[in-house]
């Protein structure tokens, strides 16, 4: 998931465990992206990002997503795209949710957070910024991201700290290439005085084809693990759950919320169980059915099986099902696994060998990647051309 | 943050926003933007209710069965700690 449910439980009666695993009146971690619209072409986009999508919501049909939020008493939404900074009616949007106190957190790759904008940002109550790198140095962050992203992002930081923001966040996907810069990545974060965010690289949407050469290695997992077990101050969006089988579990959850404490709505009003499953097998169902977001997020079939007491599967023998519970949903659907055995990256090594054992993975069928005039997806990453955030 | 002291009076912190859920609440402060879980209904009422008694351990007194008072008491002390009530 992508936010950060800090957590702190008060008075037990029944394992919480249990209870969230059954669902909740509304969910705690809601991920709305507002456009598939992109000028970035990462390399491991999970929402396959790039072009906006015809069918869009309306500013209209947005205003009402979150004044079904304030029914249903949903405390803040992440954010997200694409580019929600493309959206048009983007403050306008931000500004009606924060108003009705609808608390915003959103995620941006910081190219068009101009310093007048970032003032914009700073004068609003209820809304936290995560800008997004993923490497410590243009040279790593650049082969994921895009040739120029990682100077928008620091132009985006600075414009934030000038502003007098606030502690925002730095949202880095952990990858192979970067978990050998996790200390300089904390070094800018504390330049800033801004919260270092790290989140687990899903092999969603354009990751389907570069998670191979992107994941970290088992050995890059376990430093990582211990890494986050001294740094408590680390968000991380409750995202490395699987590797709360080494040992004492990290803060948060730890356990798949899809359908159940976490979903998704996409820019076009459909709801997906959760940020990582953009594929019609977790399609619950769309904000402009009958009933809208609160019948799909209450009664859509797909939820209700998703809170129904789930199989252990090859899972059930292991001394740490208890600890990780199988593991992360997408990543085992986008690796082509079965959802009730072990997490791609199961800390015990399960996963390799059914990765190995496995038939092809599914194809991501759905995307909204820019492609060229013959119809074919252009390479990615491009080089990134984009209005220089300190002249726009 | 008030360090918690049952003779003083308390209140849900006009920033913490609560939602009911099965197991007794939800509870959001929009100031630490932290997440709160209130585990039993009888919390979530003591909760609501603790600025309408001069002190909290009227409260418990008026609200909590004897004998899982000082549960409640702890429990307190612990949204005192994460500010979801306070002395107003």
């Amino acid at each position: 998931m992508s936010a950060d449910p800090s957590t702190d439980l008060v008075v037990a009666p029944l394992p919480l465990k249990e209870q969230f695993t059954r669902g909740l009146d509304a969910p705690i971690c809601l991920t709305w992206e507002l456009t598939y619209a992109c000028n970035l072409a990462c390399v491991h986009c999970l929402s396959s990002s790039g072009r906006r999508d015809p069918g869009e919501l309306t500013p209209g049909e947005a205003r009402g997503i979150v004044d079904d939020m304030v029914d249903m008493k949903v405390f803040y939404v992440n954010i997200g795209g694409g580019e929600p900074m493309l959206r048009p009616d983007f403050f306008d949007l931000v500004s009606y949710a924060v108003g009705r106190k609808v608390g915003v957190k959103f995620s941006t790759n910081g190219t068009r957070l101009t310093a007048p904008r970032a003032e914009q940002l700073a004068a609003l109550d209820y809304l936290d910024v995560q800008v997004s790198i993923d490497g410590a140095t243009a040279a790593t962050n650049d082969a994921v991201r895009g040739e120029g992203s990682f100077a928008a992002a620091r132009n985006a930081m600075d414009n934030l700290a000038a502003a007098g923001f606030g502690p925002f966040k730095i949202s880095v996907v952990v990858t192979r290439q970067n978990v050998e810069e996790l200390d300089a990545l904390a070094a800018i974060a504390d330049s800033y005085g801004a919260q270092l965010r790290l989140t687990r690289l899903r092999p969603s949407g354009r990751a389907v084809d570069t998670w191979e050469a992107l994941h970290p290695t088992a050995a890059q997992q376990r430093m990582l693990y211990h890494w986050l077990v001294e740094r408590p101050g680390v968000l991380t969006g409750d995202s490395f759950f699987h590797l709360s089988a080494l040992g004492e579990p990290l803060d948060g959850l730890n356990l798949c919320g899809a359908g159940r404490v976490v979903c998704l709505i996409d820019p076009v009003g459909d709801v997906y169980a959760c940020p990582f499953v953009i594929d019609r097998q977790f399609l619950a169902g769309n904000v402009r059915d009958p009933g809208g977001f609160p019948a799909v997020w209450r009664t859509s079939s797909l939820f209700t099986s998703l809170r129904e007491p789930q199989s252990a599967g090859a899972c059930a023998s292991c001394g740490s099902f208890d600890a990780c519970r199988g593991g992360c949903m997408a990543a085992k659907f986008f690796t082509g696994l079965p959802l009730d055995g072990p997490d791609p990256e199961c800390v015990h090594g399960h996963g390799e060998a059914a990765l190995a054992a496995r038939g092809e993975p599914p194809r991501a069928l759905l995307g909204h990647s820019k492609v060229g005039r013959d119809g074919t997806p252009v390479p990615v990453p491009t080089p990134v051309r984009f209005r220089s955030p300190a002249r726009a | 943050m008030t360090a918690f002291a049952a003779e003083r009076a308390w209140r849900l912190n006009p920033q913490v926003a609560l939602r009911d859920e099965a197991f007794g609440a939800l509870a959001y402060h929009y100031g630490t933007r932290r997440l709160v879980f209130l585990k039993s209904r009888l919390l979530v009422d003591l909760v609501s209710s603790l600025g309408e008694y001069p002190s909290a351990a009227e409260a418990i007194t008026a609200l909590v069965p004897e004998g899982r008072r000082t549960t409640y008491e702890r429990a307190l002390a612990r949204l005192a700690a994460s500010g979801v009530i306070d002395v107003g």
